[in-house]
Order: structure tokens, then sequence, then C-alpha cells
């Protein structure tokens, strides 16, 4: 292979490595462009979520589902955590008496992760107080 | 231990039967310990309706109150109305029953109070393809919003005309989109979903009889357990002559009227 051919080679590989690493290359030009959440405990002071933080962040879905399929077909309305507290199963009433920071909360989250829960077509986030 | 072929199907057949023999509830969440019902609940084997015509109609107060707490919108195109709870004519609550001689409170175009009829044998329920729209032990015909998918099969089904579709979506096409309007205490529909009186499930959970009978004009309406032999229904039932909507066509409604 000639002096050329060598040059074109090692051109080619360059421009493809600055295009395969581009979206890392732009994220550290643009500094923290995809910050993880930054999540805010609730305003409230409250310490503890219905089950344990860990639980929570990965089944907080599946246990909102539980909890609207027994209280809707079933007609049950109360939960028994597994620390034997006991809650009641409304997303707003109860997720959202906590939680009163939902769009830095819950949002945050989802934004980040590109989740869109339709929840809030139907089930109403009462305003901030003072806002 | 060792298993020929021979013993290895029989141990695996005898437990597929014991797991085909376990109740299908055993397997979902109906016995889940973590669940239970409200402590303050009233509990009921069929709930039921009377609603006493002979009696001057004065429902605006019942229809809206339920329309507030249920946050039913109002809506301006009547194409897009939805209602749970409403006064119509008795010759259209009662076809074939009415006849120009009747008594003068039978006669407006206000005449009946109506609502879902919360049948035992609901054509409703046996149609919806997702199970949607289902009859609930105490035999409340009820809606899970989570699963109308917005075929309205239900609507062709019901002979009473109980049932409402939302066009347009309720929150920014009604009333409810003005302050102070929406009530924060029971969730609002969506565009593409079916809805109906739900004989206020939510209120029976926290111990309280329906907000139209709460709200109705003295004696107009009664609620109860027609299956509890001392409650204010069963005693009219079994006491007055009572008759219901379409009553012919064998859904057996659970809202019985005065006339
Ligand atoms: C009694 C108050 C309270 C209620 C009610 C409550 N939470 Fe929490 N939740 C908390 C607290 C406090 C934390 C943070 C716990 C910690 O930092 O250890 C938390 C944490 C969480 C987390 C984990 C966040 C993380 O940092 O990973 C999720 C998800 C969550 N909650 C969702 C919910 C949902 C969904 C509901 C309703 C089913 C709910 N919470 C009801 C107080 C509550
Ligand atoms: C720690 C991050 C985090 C927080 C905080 C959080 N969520 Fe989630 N949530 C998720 C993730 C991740 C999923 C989606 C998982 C998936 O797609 O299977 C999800 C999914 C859901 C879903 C199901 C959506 C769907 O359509 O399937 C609901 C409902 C939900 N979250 C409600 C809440 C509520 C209410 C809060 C606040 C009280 C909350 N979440 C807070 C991470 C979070
Ligand atoms: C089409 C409207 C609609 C949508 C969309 C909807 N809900 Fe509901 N939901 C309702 C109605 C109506 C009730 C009945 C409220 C009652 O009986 O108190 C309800 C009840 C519930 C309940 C139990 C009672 C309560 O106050 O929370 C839970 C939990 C629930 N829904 C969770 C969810 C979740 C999670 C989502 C999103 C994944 C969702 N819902 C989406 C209309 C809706």
């Amino acid at each position: 292979m000639n002096k050329r051919g060598e040059m074109l080679t090692g051109l080619v590989i360059a421009v493809f490595l600055v295009l395969v690493l581009s979206p890392i290359l732009y994220n550290f030009a643009v500094g923290n462009a995809r910050s993880v959440p930054d999540l805010k405990p609730p305003p409230g002071g409250e310490k503890q979520c219905v089950e344990s933080k860990e639980w929570m962040r990965g089944n907080h879905m599946q246990l909102l589902f539980d909890w609207r399929e027994t209280v809707v077909r079933e007609g049950n309305r109360t939960y028994r955590a597994s620390d034997g507290k006991e809650y009641n199963m409304s997303l707003t009433s109860e997720c959202l008496s906590c939680h009163t920071n939902k769009d830095e909360f819950c949002d945050q989250c989802h934004d980040y992760l590109k989740v869109k829960p339709y929840c809030w077509d139907c089930h109403i986030v009462p305003p901030k107080e003072n806002a | 231990m060792s298993m020929d072929r021979r013993k290895f199907l029989k141990v695996a057949g005898v437990g597929a039967l014991g797991l085909a023999g376990l109740p299908a509830s055993r397997l979902l969440a109906a016995d889940d310990p973590r669940f239970k019902p409200p402590a303050e609940g009233l509990q009921g084997k069929r709930w039921a309706m009377v609603i006493d015509l002979t009696k001057e109609a004065h429902d605006a107060d019942a229809i809206s109150v339920c329309h507030k707490i249920h946050n039913v919108p109002q809506l301006t195109n009547p194409r897009h109305e939805i209602k749970w709870l409403w006064n119509t004519g008795f010759k259209h609550a009662f076809p074939g029953l009415a006849s120009k001689h009747m008594a003068v409170q039978y006669k407006g175009e206000h005449s009946a109070l109506v609502l879902c009829n919360h049948c035992e044998n609901p054509p409703c329920v046996r149609v919806c393809p997702t199970k949607a729209t289902f009859r609930r032990a105490d035999g409340i015909v009820l809606m899970d919003f989570h699963r109308c998918i917005g075929c309205r099969f239900c609507m062709a089904a019901c002979p009473f005309g109980a049932r409402s579709f939302n066009w347009v979506d309720p929150r920014t096409a009604s009333n409810l989109d003005e302050p102070g309007e929406v009530m924060l205490t029971f969730p609002t529909r969506m565009k593409g979903v079916v809805e109906k009186c739900n004989f206020c499930a939510e209120r029976l959970a926290r111990g309280l009889i329906p907000a139209c009978v709460e709200n109705s004009s003295d004696g107009r309406m009664l609620f109860g357990d027609l299956e509890d032999p001392h409650s204010d229904v069963s005693r009219i039932v079994k006491s007055k002559y009572t008759i219901r909507r379409k009553q012919h066509l064998g859904t057996e409604p659970s809202v019985f009227y005065i006339v």
C-alpha cells in the first residue's frame, strides 16, 4: 500500500471514531445536559415511604396498578404495609399527600426516563398552596 | 433418587391437575392480605333505590350535587352531553305505560327521575370486551375507567340510555376548566371513555349513602339493601306496588318506582 492509501484509511478511521463518539463528546461539550435527577424528599418532612425506598424505586408502578385494581374492582381501600402501617390506597390523596412536589419528584424522574404515565388525564393533582 | 419416565409423567400430571383445581382467585390479588375493605364502609348484598313519582319533582339539587361531586362536565353541545342522573318525561322512561288521561304529575317532560338501573342481569356487562364494566358482589354495576377502550358496545346494549360517551376532553371543553369548578376528591374522565352513575361507590366506602338520596326532596328517593328485609327499600317494595323500567326485557333493574 502506498502512503496515500495509508493516509486515507487513517482519515476514514478518524472520521468514524468522531462520529461514533459524537454523543459522548457532545455531552462533554455542553456539560450536564442529562444530569441525573436530584430527588427532593417530601417537603412536609416525612421520613418513611409506604414501603422501603429501594423497593418503591423499582415497584411503585406495580403497587399503584395493584391499588387501582383492588380499589375499583374489589372495593378495598386500606393498604397494610409490610411494617404494619395502614394507608388509604389513593394515588392523589396518599402518594401526593407526602410527595406534594409532584413536578420535582415524580415528574423529574419520569422526564429523565422518558416515562409518561397517563394517570393525570383523569386524576387531579392538588394545586400547590399559595402558588 | 431415580425416576423413570412413566413415574415422572404420573407425578407431573397429578401436580398439574392440583394446580388446575386451585380457584383462579387464589392466583389473583383477591386474597392478598395487604388489601382490606374500609372499616367504616356500608356493606350490602344488593343495593337498590326507590323513587317516588307520586311526589312532586324537585330534583335539581339531587342532580346538581351528583354531577358536582363526580366532576360530570356541563357541555354546551347537546350531542356531547354527559349525564349520570337526570329528569325525563314519564312517557320516555316507561314507554307504553303513559296515556293522555294520566294525572298531571306524569305529564311533564321532567316528570321522571332516571339513572343507571344497576341491573341484576346487566347487558352492558355481557358485551364489554375488556370487563371494564362489571357487577360487584354488592350488586353495583361499576365502570373501571382504567380498562375502558371506548368501543361503546355497552351503550348499544343498555336499554335505558344510562351511559354517556366522552366525545371531547371533559377538562378543557366544559365548566371544569374554570377555577374552583373541579372537585379534587374524584378523578375526571378523559376523551374516549364511557361513563355513568356508580351508585356513589366511593361514598359507600366512607359509610355515606348516595349523594342524590341525601339531597333529594323529602321522601322522593330511598336507598338500601334489597336483601336486607329491614331496609327502607325492602319495606317499600314489599308493601307497595312498584314498577321498574322495561321490566319485560328481563334485566332486573334495582331502581323501583312508586307511581
Ligand atoms: C408518608 C409519606 C409518604 C407517602 C404516603 C408516600 N411516600 Fe414515597 N417516599 C416518602 C419518603 C420520605 C421517601 C424517601 C425515603 C428515603 O429517602 O429513604 C419516599 C421515596 C419514594 C420513592 C423513591 C425515590 C428515590 O429516591 O428513589 C418513590 C418512587 C416513591 N416514594 C413513590 C411513592 C408512591 C408512588 C407513593 C404512593 C403509592 C408514595 N411514594 C407514597 C414518603 C412517602
Ligand atoms: C426514582 C425514579 C422515579 C420516581 C421518583 C417516580 N417514578 Fe414512577 N416510574 C419510574 C420508572 C423507571 C417507571 C417506568 C418503568 C417501566 O416503564 O416499566 C415509572 C413508572 C410509573 C408508572 C407507570 C406508568 C406506565 O404507564 O406504565 C406510574 C403510574 C408511576 N411511575 C407513578 C409515579 C408517581 C405517582 C410518582 C411520585 C409519587 C413516581 N412515579 C415517582 C421511576 C420513578
Ligand atoms: C379515564 C380516567 C382515569 C385514568 C386515565 C386513570 N384513572 Fe385511576 N381512577 C379513575 C376513577 C374514576 C377512579 C375511581 C375513584 C374512586 O372510586 O374513588 C380511579 C381510581 C384509582 C385508584 C384508587 C382510588 C384513588 O383515589 O386513587 C388508583 C390507585 C388509581 N386510580 C390509579 C391510577 C393510575 C396509576 C393511573 C395511571 C396509570 C390511573 N389511575 C389512570 C379514573 C382514571
